[in-house]
């Protein structure tokens, strides 16, 4: 256990990858009764990472993620309840229940729209730090994005370009060794997608995308190397998805990996590994544990409830808000 | 170089004696400075915008005047350049990302059709992304099939992009600086062709609506609409048609999307005659979704089937000879227009 993390910081690394996991758990549970008509691409498994990036932002720090959102938006702050109602396409849901589970959005925690398009968000984070320094201000931008996106033009471009303005960016790659059910090792030449940043003279780092401390530590380091002025950072964090690409179920029941692959990283489940870690080291106790459980079913059952209750949009709402009307403001 | 000559323009008829004429591309220039003194959001990138020729003078002085923070050049990387404007307009800013070519915007459609046109609709309007991007269509010497599209069609398919092609310095001035204060997406498309063209524009910043065309000529006996600079060829084409005693109606578009149809649905139950004239090809063409829209409302007060003037159906050739057949002028348009006439 890290003694340079205070405790509180622990205890709220904690609770969010509680959080997150208890949230897709539910969505997990609800999924089979085909009432939320969204394809869900669950976090289990990367909580960690999640967890450590974001508790090291501020609410003015701007958050750019992919279709794979739900951890990031809630580790941000987002509330669950819009979230589980815009998954059930209810009015009430963060985009009215005209985005769906990928396109989460909370412009109050600097969340502008998670896009679904592997790599879309990473340019938007650059555009949102450049935003930052031409208006002189201290906010910082991240975006999450796979190992998939890596294979694309546009994490090159934003890299070059951020590092070329000296951008206060963190590119935090979550490597989960799949994109869909294609390997790294049949897409990424070496696999080393930390050493990719040093082309374009940024920092890289790998760490290990399950334990929520090492991640918290070295996306410190590059939020405050972002804050001071001093550019950006690319974040490898290694990881795996328990759950198929999209969808609640396991991949290795369609065949596409193998199980062993699977049982071999549920052992190190960065949510357990961390509880044990907490209760070892004396920071939590199990009442405190128990406790922090029962917080969070409560505050998932709230979501679905908010969720519930909330209306269907109108169906006139189909044709509004193509444009927007406010102009020059 | 000489294909980087822009061909001189006659100047604006009827503008009143003494009122201040300047080139589209000094309309364009003034516009952006404006935009810059006025809004301190407004920043604008591309390749080259800092080269002394600033981008066939269009932001030439801006870098000076604004510093290098607020005007810059760009790495050749349109897909991110484009995300990377989205982002700054979602955090508050205006960009303004330029274009030389407008044959380079297809390197960034992923950002512009999956990205920038849906963000305001997907997020139930949580959002909004105020963002412009200019870009040059190009003609003339060669320039060949990578350096001279019209792709307006393709943009005004997509929800939630608005696409704006002005013909005049009234226009380019004041659509221009509508598209920056919009507060969406704005493909700006201009014509290289247009530089030159001096007309009356007014100093002080004006705003010319988004999607109302205009009548640049009253008549009764055809309605021709014309983008971009078919516009002005189409109004070279009713002065040719005057002198045999046919009497045209000459609609400047002005935007693609919105698409002013009503004005033209309007002239054309006054004319009985259509005639469109568009920088693009047919297929599934600005003419072919105007004839259609009059098809459906006013088929009636046709007395005529509908014409379109269009480059032909392939890329752009480069050789003289094959390129003086590809363009279409004001003498196609003239006799498309007899055609209907009976003429």
């Amino acid at each position: 256990m890290s003694n340079k993390i205070p405790k509180e910081t622990l205890v709220g690394l904690y609770e969010t990858m509680l959080r997150i996991r208890m949230f897709e758990e539910k969505v997990v549970e609800l999924y089979p009764a085909q009432e939320m008509k969204t394809p869900v691409h669950l976090y289990i498994g990367q909580e960690a990472i999640a967890a450590g990036v974001c508790l090291n932002l501020v609410k003015d720090d701007y958050l750019l993620s992919n279709h794979r959102g739900h951890g990031h938006c809630i580790a941000k702050g987002t509330d669950m309840g819009v979230m589980m109602a815009e998954f059930y396409g209810k009015a009430g849901g963060c985009s009215g229940g005209k985005g769906g589970s990928m396109h989460l959005v909370d412009p109050e925690n600097s969340i502008p729209g998670n896009s679904a398009i592997v790599g879309g968000g990473i340019p938007m984070a650059v555009g949102a730090a450049l935003a930052s320094q031409i208006k002189g201000l201290k906010s910082v931008a991240v975006t999450f994005f796979g190992d998939g996106a890596v294979d694309e033009g546009v994490f090159h471009e934003s890299m070059s370009f951020a590092s070329l303005k000296k951008l206060p960016v963190v590119f935090v790659c979550e490597n989960n060794l799949y994109a869909t059910n294609s390997h790294i090792t049949a897409r990424h030449p070496t696999g080393d997608i930390a050493g990719s940043a040093g082309a374009y003279g940024v920092p890289g780092v790998c760490v290990d995308g399950n334990d929520p401390e090492a991640v918290y530590e070295c996306s410190k380091e590059a939020v405050e190397r972002a804050r001071k002025g001093t550019g950006p950072s690319l974040i490898e964090a290694r990881t795996y998805r328990w759950k198929g690409h999209v969808g609640p179920d396991a991949d290795f029941e369609k065949g596409c990996r193998p199980e062993e692959e699977l049982r071999e990283w549920m052992e190190k489940c960065p949510v357990k590994r961390f509880r044990e870690r907490l209760l070892t080291s004396g920071v939590m106790s199990a009442e405190e544990m128990d406790g922090l459980r029962s917080a969070v079913a409560e505050e998932v059952d709230k979501a679905v409830s908010f969720s519930d209750k909330s209306p269907w949009p109108d169906t006139a709402e189909l044709t509004r808000g193509l444009y927007y009307e406010g102009g020059g403001k | 170089m000489p294909w980087t000559t822009v061909p001189k323009m006659e100047r604006t008829p009827g503008v009143e004696p003494g009122s201040r004429e300047i080139t589209y591309r000094e309309a364009l220039n003034e516009a952006l400075s404006q935009m810059l003194g006025i809004d301190e959001r407004v920043f604008i990138m591309g390749e080259g915008v800092d080269d002394p020729g600033g981008v066939f003078g269009t932001t030439k002085g801006l870098p000076e005047k604004f510093g290098d923070a607020r005007v810059f050049d760009t790495p050749l990387a349109e897909n991110a350049l484009t995300g990377i404007a989205m982002g700054a307009a979602l955090a508050g800013m205006r960009p303004v990302l330029v274009h030389m070519r407008v044959d380079f915007l297809p390197i960034s459609l992923d950002q512009i059709i999956n990205h920038a046109a849906k963000w305001h609709y997907m997020f139930g309007g949580k959002v909004h992304v105020p963002m412009v991007i200019r870009a040059i269509t190009g003609r003339g010497w060669g320039s060949a099939a990578q350096h001279s599209q019209s792709l307006q069609a393709l943009f005004a398919n997509i929800p939630g992009l608005k696409v704006v092609m002005p013909s005049t310095p009234y226009d380019a001035k004041g659509l221009l600086m509508a598209a920056v204060a919009d507060g969406n997406p704005v493909i700006f498309l201009e014509h290289r062709w247009l530089y030159e063209a001096a007309g009356h524009v007014p100093e002080e910043p004006y705003l010319v609506p988004i999607g109302k065309g205009e009548i640049r000529r009253k008549g009764k006996d055809a309605t021709i609409v014309g983008v971009s600079h078919m516009a002005r060829e189409a109004v070279a084409a009713a002065e040719l048609l005057a002198n045999e005693g046919i009497d045209s109606e000459v609609i400047d578009l002005r935007a693609v999307r919105p698409m002013d149809s009503p004005l033209v649905i309007e002239s054309v139950r006054k004319t009985g005659r259509l005639v469109v004239a568009d920088t693009g090809w047919k297929l599934c063409g600005i003419g072919a979704e105007l004839v259609a829209r009059v098809a459906e409302e006013a088929l009636g007060e046709l007395k005529a089937p509908p014409l379109r003037i269009n480059i032909p159906d392939v890329p752009t050739p480069s050789s003289p000879v094959l390129e003086e057949a590809y363009y279409p002028g004001k003498d196609d348009i003239a006799a498309g227009v007899r055609q209907l006439l009976g003429k």
